[in-house]
């Protein structure tokens, strides 16, 4: 499908279509930000109704607006400046898709769409709340839309034309041509952008001055489905890196990544804060406080990818005027929600109170502890640009956050067992430890087996995994104890079991993942073992165990590019097991050049085979890497979605979604 | 602790000493280090590992040395080693580094007046949070104990109610 020298007329119109439905959106947001408002002030009724049609007129715009956009990439239509920008016809059909949101522009449309997207959640789902309190909601959330469409529509316009229509375009970065990749964006934006949901119920309640049980049940499931979102699409940006930049990292404290990661730190509190409101009533302040932020730090990840500030791999490459436009945005909404959070916040009746041992205090040093995490985040990520500002160059890189955050994340993981095992208000930590026990002794017990099995490597990792390992012990202990495991018979362990409601499995397999996650990441940092050497065709190579056979380099070509594709014959012990084909490829448009790793991947640990260059001597400098239990690491937040999964789906936690009525079985007449 | 490993205790201590140069490279695992760059010595290597994973690539965004396959960090990286083949120390290594291009090229920031925020903010964050956090819980408990008492005026209207509906 070559580019169209002469404009179809269908196509034409699509385009402006898309772009008119941008404006119409923001006309509707604007009537959705001032009169719903206004109206929840005065008591009017008739105006605070219009908040939901308009939630919902402003979603379905901005589809329209979106898929025309997709239809330009679709149909390589390069009358449309940003198709030229990103595209190129030979690009095949799914990253033609995703290249949508693949550049600057094109992934603000998606930014309104997700933001729109749970304004019409509200509407839709939003019947059980008073209407004062989702008129408010709905007009906070519109203020944050029209921001953007308007940033959209004046300084990042992805509808704007090019006339006459270029033959073709300049095509999608290689690396960024990836399924992971491509499906990494909408996951991210589902996650932060869905913060801006708990962020405008926070908002309402600071403009009405109260806040609830029932206000933190409503926020906790899209602070949770955000959450869940937003674990996926660091796990999968994390993967891609790590299969696909050919250096095998998988977290580089790259302040893109960083930028990401701080709403993460500051939405799991912000869950787990939320889950004390619900309960407790108490916390309410905190709970506020970190959900104002989440977005805040949403929207301070949005600038600094943007802005220029920063050059990454991740960067968009974007002209400093945009970045400035965002600053003012994000001064607006931080500085104004703070403000206002200053103004408000005391008058909040305070909540229940609870001693310091006990499920809240529990939380509360949860809380804190990944408050000041994300805070040293914040600090290691800000302030090279501090500096800069005034005339100082330095870095920080990951030595300091390795320093910093870690210490921080060990008390938390001691933590993580003892919170459901401390009762509300006020809990029994010597019955808590009890319980705990066994999780203690298989914990200890791997320490000593790793030490009496492993020779080599840090000797702090046997702590860490065990570390790992105790969290998962601990989440398995408290479900045990629910269930009565071992205490009463197996037919009561598994009535027990099935009866649990949803969202306690949600938290123990939550927090099994997390175990996981911690696992890997221990057992990848301190035993990855590393071969760099030079091979010619029939050399072998002995890594980890297994022995690589180079069989030769051989060329090869793709629908977009060229490779030079080596092959490696691994087998262990003399069996063979696969082989493995590292390539370097050249793609056609634009001209680059990337690095595809082999990887042989299994639970234990990765092989990982990078082909180097090309040396005088016929030979190839070859990197490869065994990284051990490295698969944990994405497998453990997969794990943490599918925790979150479950008590999103459990019904105690909806309000909204009432259970019909059942007919009583036996009426009988009182008398 | 190490008398309980008994047999074990040798191999641990040779294990720790050996290879707590692995722990180093270890933690700095080179993504880009070419073959021909590799020194003979293994200690000295161990060491430029250990020194490159500290030092910043300076076009890149955050890379150590070791992990960018930039032309500018592969020249870095053999300076370091050549200057180690010359029997500098590794500060005397990281110092000349410093010296030829600043602060930037260090990935860990060093502890001096204008990094005070980066080191603090963990500790202070921790012992400023904590103390915020247990005087509300405190405060939390007398607002709930003020509110619990009761005047004089109050307990003689409690009598007085109790004693009629008796």
């Amino acid at each position: 499908m070559n580019g169209q020298r002469f404009e179809e007329p269908a196509a034409a119109v699509i385009i402006e279509i898309g772009h008119f439905a941008l404006m119409l959106a923001l006309a509707v947001a604007m009537v959705q930000m001032i009169m719903p408002f206004w109206g929840a002030r005065v008591g009017d009724y008739g105006l605070m109704r219009i908040a939901e049609p308009a939630a919902l007129a402003q979603f379905g715009l901005i589809c329209i607006s979106f898929m025309a956009l997709i239809y330009a990439y679709v149909t390589s239509d390069f009358s449309v400046l940003n198709v030229f920008q990103n595209s190129h016809s030979t690009k095949p059909l799914i990253y033609r898709i995703s290249g949508v949101w693949g550049n600057h522009e094109g992934s603000m449309i998606l930014w309104v769409l997700i933001l729109a997207l749970f304004g019409a959640f509200v509407a839709l789902f939003g019947r059980s709340l008073p209407q004062r309190l989702r008129s408010d909601v709905l007009a906070v959330q519109a203020s944050i839309g029209v921001a953007f469409l308007l940033y959209i529509i004046f300084a990042s316009n992805p509808f704007l034309r090019l006339v006459p229509a270029p033959l073709d375009g300049r095509g999608l970065n290689p690396i960024l041509q990836d399924p992971a990749l491509a499906f990494h964006p909408p996951f991210l934006y589902t996650g932060y952008v869905g913060f801006s949901m708990a962020f405008s119920f926070s908002i309402a309640a600071l403009v009405e001055g109260r806040i609830d049980a029932a206000w933190a049940r409503w926020v906790r499931p899209w602070t949770l489905l955000a959450w869940m979102c937003l674990t996926l699409g660091i796990a999968m940006g994390s993967w891609w890196a790590y299969y696909e930049l050919g250096w095998g990292g998988w977290w580089f404290w790259d302040p893109v990544e960083n930028a990401s990661f701080m709403p993460w730190l500051a939405g799991t509190a912000l869950l787990h804060s939320a889950v004390v409101m619900e309960k407790r009533e108490a916390l309410k302040v905190w709970t506020l406080l970190l959900a104002i932020l989440a977005f805040s730090l949403s929207l301070m990840g949005t600038f600094l990818v943007r802005s220029g500030v920063l050059s990454s791999v991740h960067a968009f490459a974007v002209d400093p005027a945009r970045g400035t436009f965002i600053l003012a945005i994000m001064v607006i909404f931080i500085g104004g929600s703070l403000t206002l959070f200053a103004m408000r916040a005391k008058e909040l009746r305070q909540g229940g109170m609870f001693a310091p041992i006990s499920r809240e205090g529990g939380l509360v040093l949860n809380n804190l502890l990944l408050t000041v995490a994300c805070a040293t985040v914040l600090v290691g990520t800000l302030q090279p640009l501090a500096a800069e500002m005034f005339g100082l160059k330095i870095s920080v890189g990951a030595p300091y956050f390795n320093m910093t955050f870690v210490p921080l994340m060990i008390p938390l993981l001691l933590a993580i067992p003892y919170g459901p095992f401390l009762a509300w208000k006020r809990g029994d930590f010597v019955g808590a430890s009890q319980r705990l026990m066994a999780a203690a002794v298989i914990a200890l017990l791997l320490i000593v087996a790793v030490f009496a099995v492993v020779q080599h490597g840090p000797w702090l990792a046997p702590f860490g995994l065990a570390l790992g390992l105790w969290v998962i012990g601990g989440a398995v202990s408290e479900w045990a104890f629910r269930v009565r495991l071992f205490k009463a018979s197996l037919h009561e362990n598994l009535r027990r079991a099935r009866n649990l409601p949803r969202s306690v499995y949600g938290t123990t397999v939550a927090h099994c993942g997390m175990g996981v996650l911690v696992i890997g990441i221990v057992a990848t940092t301190a035993w990855r073992s590393e071969v760099v050497t030079t091979v010619k065709p029939g050399e072998s190579v002995a890594i980890a165990g297994y022995d690589m056979k180079f069989i030769g380099v051989f060329p090869g070509r793709g629908p977009n590019y060229q490779e030079q594709v080596g092959r490696f014959d691994v087998s262990k012990g003399g069996t063979k097991v696969l082989s493995l084909f590292p390539a370097k490829r050249i793609y056609d448009a634009p001209r680059q050049a990337t690095n595809e790793a082999g990887i042989y991947p299994s639970l234990t640990g990765d092989l990982y085979v990078v082909l180097g260059d090309h040396l005088k001597n016929g030979g190839y400098a070859l990197r490869a890497y065994f990284n051990p239990m490295v698969r944990f690491i994405w497998i453990g937040t997969l794990i943490m979605f599918l925790g979150g999964g479950l008590s999103l789906s459990d019904r105690r936690l909806r309000i909204g979604a009432p259970k019909p009525a059942r007919k009583p079985r036996n009426a009988v007449p009182a008398e | 602790m190490l008398g309980l490993l008994g047999p074990l205790r040798s191999r641990l201590v040779i294990g720790l000493l050996a290879l707590s140069l692995g722990l180093l490279s270890g933690m700095g695992q080179s993504w880009a280090v070419k073959p021909d760059e590799i020194l003979k010595n293994p200690v000295l290597e161990a060491r430029a590992r250990d020194i490159s994973s500290r030092l910043r690539c300076l076009v890149c965004q955050n890379q150590s040395i070791d992990d960018s396959n930039a032309d500018l960090a592969r020249d870095l990286r053999l300076l370091v080693r050549e200057r180690l083949k010359k029997g500098d120390s590794n500060t005397e290594v990281m110092d000349f580094l410093v010296a030829r291009y600043g602060e930037f090229v260090l990935l860990k920031p060093t502890f001096s007046l204008h990094n005070l925020v980066l080191w603090l903010t963990p500790l202070i964050g921790l012992l400023g949070g904590g103390i915020l956090a247990l005087r509300y819980m405190r405060g939390v408990g007398k607002e709930q104990a003020g509110a619990a008492e009761l005047t004089a005026a109050e307990h003689e209207r409690l009598n007085r109610l109790l004693k009629d509906s008796d």
